[in-house]
């Protein structure tokens, strides 16, 4: 019997393993040393994602492939890799002060945080169908008891049991895709489904396209696409703010990193076929998240239908499936892991405990209490908006010019009438904290870790605009695998 | 193939025949004098009380939460026990593989035992 | 050939029809006892398909554990009285679902008898012992290395879930 393992594959999980053994170290203290972990294990848990952080840069322009191909570490893999670690590293910091206000329990909250990050890294350099949906498992589970944390409140429970129904559902069907993949190709390999749909009698085969169909289900809504959204406003509005911010950016950059490697790299030779049903999903997504995102009252629940609303015009980039396209992904989700993180620590602010005061009304006359959270506020407002000088300006641009380049004119319009549309509501925030004048000052406690992440958040926001080129010429290397 | 399965199939009915035929003869043959005491549900010879529907602690379910959870576990050494004495010079390779997976679990076996969730109190 | 056939068409009837006996039950513990059976049926049509392995995984797993499981919660519950109170706020749904049901199955038969599967490359005879545990033992611990060490995080995780959403008050 071959031993199929070299010592080099193990490198490509050098940051996996970093985040296990640091989430294993944060339950072991919660076990043996309660009281130091509450105090210990945010900061723990800091320091591990920074050194997954540098393993994942140390990664950066190698090439590998281990454990029989079930996973490749390539320049786009990295690159989500680092969206969704600094996602993790800025949702931590957030949480700081949230568990301890929450009284959630601590050890248990960053070890689940950890465990479900090493299912994102997995996903997103897993290169076989069935790493792939492991993956999926490790990541959501973790997500769907980190949901119905605050056991206190109802409605994190009914949250939390929502998603794991409908989280199983979506799983279900995505491995019913990968049988029927399977059983068209004989293999759950992406590479080899990629040799095998060189012969046209594969091509061609119901089977397949049916497998096709039901994997892009499966991720469609883990991404948060329409038609497969419907518990995103339920979910981010029951779960704890700061998980539905670790989510926002972990899970939708994981699985389009997914996304990716099956519609693209595996079946690129299928997108003919697979490109109808990536436009209708990508045109009704960014319209109706952007439409009813209009209609929130609650904060929380309007950065659910925002992110929904971003999920399409990242797959806008997915249909365009050429150079530029590849290039804008991680390049769009680095981007809106610091826009979107930011919004969601100015949120976490501004509710008091029990995740009160989450209403847009709130929000008035911030700005003349807390001028500097205001105005962070307004800039990640911005950012979600498409407008300059931010990330948000930059990243939008870059989708564009992969839907123009893919003579995609009719996406295209839809993008832009939809980033249109979609000012309205990010700008009515803004309008509410700096018009209004409240009667009494709104209650806001901006804890220093807090306001790190937010300065963090808004700084990467500011710099993704003014200096592109520091992931554009990493995402030229992405580019080239095509 | 199947074939192989055929002491199985027999068994299976001969164990069906066996249960139902003894229920259904002894229905036929045996003498049936019903008075009320005899109909009442058996309890240690006690008057019966209440339903058989009393509701259960809660802690029945963790313990079946957490006994489904080392289930899977001992099912994953079962193939590993039956292949591991052929597979001569990769059984290094096959011990250290199962003390990975084994070690992650008993995180996890440690921190049950070390939150109480094991003492029924 | 024939005995497969005959074998498929009872173990179907019998897993169908305690499958929509498991939704009719009023009887909650009544509904889980037909899915006992269900599960069997399934391990049988494992079986028939070489699985062997898999189909006392079957067994032992649903059949043993999560029934047992799926027994606590129907009693922790006692829903006997709440089961017939519940209003059904969407009846529309119930027909919806109906319709589309029905329109999967017609969808799934006209498939099948277009012959669509048939366009699915045969599998190779599998060998004698395929299925058993040694052959999965060996795909399971030297091909697929990697999913199996990661299941251990799954069920580190499923571990340290499972107390922090089932325990009473914070240990």
């Amino acid at each position: 019997m071959r031993i199929p393992v070299d010592p080099s594959d193990w490198l490509i999980l050098i940051p996996e393993f970093i985040l296990l053994g640091t989430a294993i170290a944060i339950l072991m203290i919660d076990a043996f040393a309660k009281a130091a972990s509450d105090r210990s294990s945010p900061w723990i848990s800091l320091a591990g994602t920074a050194g997954a952080i540098v393993a994942a840069v140390f990664l950066w322009g190698n090439p590998l492939s281990g454990f029989g191909g079930m996973i490749v570490n390539d320049d786009f893999g990295v690159l989500v890799s680092t969206a969704i670690l600094t996602g993790t590293a800025l949702a931590v910091l957030i949480s700081v002060d949230y568990v301890r206000r929450e009284e959630l329990p601590a050890g248990e909250y960053y070890a689940l945080i950890l465990l479900s990050t090493i299912g994102m890294l997995l996903m997103v350099s897993s290169a076989n169908l069935i790493m792939i949906f492991l993956s999926l498992e490790v990541l959501s589970i973790a997500l769907y008891v980190l949901t119905g944390f605050a056991r206190m409140r109802p409605r994190s429970q009914e949250a939390g049991m929502k998603y794991f129904l409908l989280g199983s559902f979506s799983a279900a069907i995505l491995v019913y895709g990968v049988a029927l993949i399977y059983g068209a190709t004989g293999t759950v390999d992406l590479q080899s489904i990629a040799d095998e749909l060189i012969s046209p009698g594969v091509l061609g085969n119901p089977v397949l396209l049916a497998g096709a169909g039901l994997v892009l289900v499966g991720l469609g809504f883990k991404v948060a696409a329409v038609p497969f959204q419907m518990w995103t406003p339920d979910v981010y509005e029951g779960a704890p703010s700061t998980v539905a911010a670790f989510m926002s950016i972990g899970s939708k950059a994981a699985a389009f990193a997914a996304l990716v490697r099956v519609l693209i790299f595996a079946m690129g030779g299928l997108r003919p076929e697979w490109l109808a049903a990536v436009w209708v999903i990508a045109a009704l997504t960014m319209t109706v998240g952007n439409l009813v995102a209009i209609a929130q009252d609650n904060i929380k629940r309007m950065l659910a239908y925002s992110s929904i609303a971003h999920a399409g015009y990242i797959l806008v980039a997915v249909a365009a499936a050429n150079r530029l396209g590849l290039q804008s992904i991680p390049f769009y989700l680095i981007a809106y892991a610091f826009m979107n993180l930011g919004a969601w620590a100015v949120v976490t602010a501004v509710t008091r405990k029990g995740e009160e005061a989450v209403g847009l009304s709130d929000y008035s006359g911030l700005f003349w209490s807390h001028p500097v959270l205001a105005g962070s506020m307004g800039l990640f407002m911005f950012a979600l908006a498409g407008i300059p000088p931010t990330a948000g300006f930059t990243a939008k641009i870059y989708v564009f010019m992969a839907a123009v380049a893919a003579d995609m004119i009719g996406l295209l319009i839809i993008a832009i009438v939809t980033t249109i549309i979609s000012a309205y509501f990010y700008l009515r925030v803004t309008v509410i904290m700096f018009m209004e004048r409240p009667a009494e000052p709104p209650v806001v406690t901006v804890p220093t870790p807090l306001a790190v992440a937010i300065a963090v958040a808004a700084a990467g926001t500011i710099w993704l605009f003014l200096f592109p080129g520091v992931t554009q010429s990493f995402t030229d290397t992405v580019a080239r695998l095509l | 193939m199947l074939v192989q399965y055929l002491p199985f199939l027999v068994l299976f009915i001969v164990a069906v025949a066996f249960a139902g035929g003894a229920m259904v003869l002894s229905r036929l043959l045996g003498p049936k004098r019903p008075s009320a005491t005899k109909l009442e549900p058996y309890e240690s010879g006690m008057v019966p009380i209440g339903g058989t529907r009393g509701r259960f602690p809660i802690r029945f379910y963790l313990v079946a939460l957490l006994f489904i959870l080392f289930d899977i576990e001992i099912i994953f050494l079962y193939p590993w026990a039956v292949i591991f004495l052929e597979a001569g010079a990769a059984r290094v390779f096959l011990f250290f593989e199962i003390l990975v997976f084994l070690g992650v679990i008993t995180v996890g076996y440690v921190y049950i035992w070390r939150k109480g969730a094991l003492d029924w109190e | 050939m024939i005995a497969e056939l005959v074998i498929f068409i009872i173990l179907g009837t019998v897993a169908v029809a305690t499958g929509v006996a498991v939704i009719l039950s009023k009887n909650p513990v009544h509904a889980v006892l037909f899915l006992v059976i269900n599960f069997f049926s399934v391990a049988m049509f494992y079986l028939v398909l070489s699985a062997q392995f898999v189909a006392f995984l079957q067994i032992l797993v649903y059949a043993g554990a999560i029934m047992v499981l799926f027994l606590f919660v129907v009693m922790l519950l006692n829903l006997t009285g709440a089961i017939e109170s519940v209003q059904d706020k969407l009846p529309a749904q119930k027909w919806v679902g109906l319709a589309l049901g029905i329109a999967l199955l017609l969808e799934a038969g006209v498939v099948t008898a277009a012959g669509v599967f048939r366009q699915v490359p045969a599998a190779p005879p599998p060998s004698p012992n395929f299925g058993t545990s040694a052959p999965v033992g060996v795909k399971l611990f030297f091909d697929y290395l990697l999913p199996f060490e990661v299941t251990s995080v799954l069920l580190l995780i499923a571990i340290v879930g499972s107390i922090v959403l089932a325990r009473r008050r914070t240990y």
